[in-house]
């Protein structure tokens, strides 16, 4: 689960983390109003969203005063931002975060997450900050520390000694690193994050350091023990289909193309993608009805395909294992019965009693074309999708 | 014969009283599986088919001599639960449950590594020697007895794949369930270590998706001639968008790390057999066995 920057920088406060002044706002008058209190000489406004690569697509405004921070929330709120993370179509900027500008001497780079080759929690360091750390990576690899840490010795000093005194910070600087990479591991275990990126990390003129940016990423996971935050999610940013698939607790991912999926099992979700692709078509969706195919599950999974507009046909793969093909068969010819489908539906179902399942679809009256391998299923899915 | 577990295999099932447990436990039973205890924390002394229940592992290890822990309790005790089986000397824990913490899952894996215990998942659907023993939860009528290692990060895909591959006649000698997480007990590397040294198996596929970079590690392990049997590989996610979870907590791709073409790619160069359609591993495989 992904945190806005101003709700990240909320819970850096209350570790001690420095980051700049500031409030946030969901409407331009109170924009002007925290400008106005903060005071000062130039302010930051920034668009709250949870995709990427706001800077670059003009979610980030540098302002003189508090007029001029009123203007440009006035046309930020409300309207769309498109990053290269988030398609066309963009999404609406319902918050802004308006801060005062720091006056920066150097940036840095500093992260946290879960290296999943090593299995334990790394570091990231670099005394170059502000560029995309991938970039960073593929071009200077030797700029960026790694400092791996076991859980148990999270709260030990020396690993922001190890960092620290490489960076080329004055002594006092050097002591606020030292202070922040302990609270920020601390943090990092205690709220159970997958991610926690500060970039850029600014040395500012009066030798202080501050989080200039803050991107936290929760582990989904980890919910169940992190009710704060969990409730802090926003939802706004999902498609239709996705926020109807959380509810119902299917996991389904919006691709795009016309022939629409339903499979049980992710692995299998995936691989029936990929054959859609072979056979010459774009898949529409992820979506994994789970092991058991349940008639709710399968009735939820089809009101989420049939409510994207994109979709032409839609191709069901089952594999029935421990939940049977016949139980599964049945689920889907109540389903169909409930929800009105008026596009070509396409079912493959192997695996136990699979023959029985087969005959109960074709028999059932309703519309189905079936099909006994994934090969098959997938080509006439496609050849169905582009009439 | 085959890996990890076979005919001598003792199961202790932890959780057995839940519903997820006690249904498996009979279906297990139902396969030949010795299952000889279960334990669920205040429920000792009751039994689940016809299976003793305790209430701590340590208690039904030195009742019973199990040495394999099968695990159904929930993602918030299932760090304990691990470490407990560690602790009281099982060699091998198979943990069902999804949605354990990472986090816990590291925590767990390395407590139970110090303690000379190997994990299985977690989010797996177990480990299963055909005509032997089954630990886990997959539909025993996808697998057949044979001379094929299957190592697999998925599930249905899994009985997908194997159920085309017997349809050849080419059976399993063990098949083992990864478990779909960012962090996982055995890993592929691991896996191929057990099958080249097991002189039942006498190829091994591989079944991989988008994230992480075990696939990759497999790979490396072909090249330096660590593995030596022929390998068959199939990876899920060709289609995949970069940053967006596909079901598994582990199946993501992290800003442009861990994508399918880059696994396909180093498995070919190690001189893996690599099937572009899920509908072809079958095919690729008895072609080449």
């Amino acid at each position: 689960m992904k945190l806005h920057e101003y709700q990240a920088k909320q819970i850096f406060a209350s570790y001690g983390i420095r980051v700049p002044e500031g409030g946030w706002v969901k409407k331009p008058e109170e924009a002007y109003e925290v400008a106005r209190k903060l005071g000062g000489e130039q302010f930051v406004v920034k668009a709250q969203v949870l995709a990427g690569g706001r800077g670059k697509a003009g979610g980030i405004k540098l302002c003189k005063n508090a007029e001029e921070v009123f203007k440009e929330s006035q046309q930020m709120l409300g309207s769309r931002l498109r990053t290269h993370q988030t398609g066309a179509e963009g999404v609406v900027v319902n918050a802004l975060l308006v801060e005062r500008a720091v006056r920066i001497k150097r940036e840095l780079y500093l992260s946290l997450t879960i290296d999943r080759s090593i299995e334990l929690p790394v570091i990231l360091a670099s005394a170059q900050g502000g560029v995309e750390i991938e970039e960073l990576a593929r071009e200077k690899p030797e700029a960026i520390l790694k400092l791996h840490f076991e859980p148990e010795i999270a709260t030990s000093q020396f690993l922001g000694r190890k960092l620290a005194y490489r960076m080329g910070l004055t002594e006092k600087a050097t002591g606020e690193y030292i202070a922040l990479v302990g609270r920020l591991t601390k943090l990092f275990l205690e709220k159970d994050c997958s991610l926690v990126e500060i970039n850029p990390l600014v040395l500012t003129e009066e030798e202080t350091i501050i989080a200039l940016d803050a991107k936290m990423n929760i582990d989904e996971n980890a919910l169940f023990r992190q009710k704060e935050l969990a409730s802090q999610r926003d939802t706004s940013e999902d498609t239709p289909q996705e926020a109807k698939a959380k509810d119902v607790g299917i996991s389904y991912v919006h691709i795009g193309g016309s022939v629409g999926c339903m499979v049980n099992g992710a692995g299998l979700a995936m691989a029936t993608m990929d054959l859609i692709k072979l056979a010459g078509g774009e898949p529409a969706n992820f979506l994994d009805v789970g092991g058991g195919a349940t008639a709710q599950q399968v009735e939820a999974a089809f009101n989420i395909l049939l409510s994207d507009k994109n979709v032409r046909s839609v191709l069901v793969n089952i594999f029935g294992g421990i939940a049977r093909c016949d139980v599964i068969a049945q689920g889907i010819i109540e389903a169909a019965k409930k929800v009105k489908i008026n596009l070509p539906v396409i079912v493959r179902l192997e695996g136990t009693n699979a023959e029985i399942g087969r005959k109960m679809l074709a028999e059932s009256g309703l519309k189905f074309e079936t099909a006994s391998s994934m090969k098959e299923a997938a080509e006439a899915a496609v050849k169905a999708s582009s009439k | 014969m085959g890996v990890l577990v076979d005919r001598r295999t003792k199961v202790v099932v932890q959780g057995i009283t839940g519903s997820q447990g006690a249904f498996h436990t009979r279906l297990m039973l139902d396969y030949g599986t010795k299952i000889v205890a279960g334990v669920t924390p205040g429920k000792g002394g009751q039994q689940v088919e016809g299976i003793m229940v305790y209430n701590t592992v340590e208690e039904a290890v030195k009742r019973t001599e199990a040495n394999v822990s099968i695990i159904f309790v929930p993602p918030a005790f299932a760090k304990d639960a691990i470490m407990e089986a560690a602790e009281a000397g099982i060699k091998l824990i198979v943990v069902i449950t999804e949605g354990i913490p990472t986090l816990d899952v590291i925590r767990a894996k390395r407590y139970a590594t110090s303690r000379g215990a190997r994990l299985i998942g977690p989010n797996t659907p177990g480990i299963i020697t055909p005509g032997e023993c089954k630990v886990g939860i997959m539909p025993a009528n996808a697998f057949t007895k044979g001379v094929l290692g299957v190592l697999s990060r998925s599930g249905t895909l899994t009985y997908e794949a194997t159920s085309q591959c017997s349809a050849k006649g080419i059976g399993q000698s063990t098949a083992i369930g990864l478990g779909g997480d960012p962090v996982v007990g055995i890993g592929f590397a691991e896996g191929l270590r057990l099958f080249e040294e097991d002189k039942e198996t006498e190829a091994v596929l591989l079944i991989g998706e988008i994230g992480g970079t075990a696939e990759q590690e497999a790979a490396v392990m072909v090249k330096k001639k660590e593995f030596t049997k022929p390998l068959f590989a199939f990876i899920a996610g060709r289609t995949a968008p970069p940053g967006k979870r596909m079901g598994h907590a582990g199946a993501i791709i992290a800003g442009s790390g861990g994508t399918a073409q880059e696994k396909m790619k180093a498995l070919r160069e190690a001189g893996v057999y690599v099937a572009e359609s899920p509908a072809e591993i079958g095919a690729l495989v008895s072609a080449h066995i």
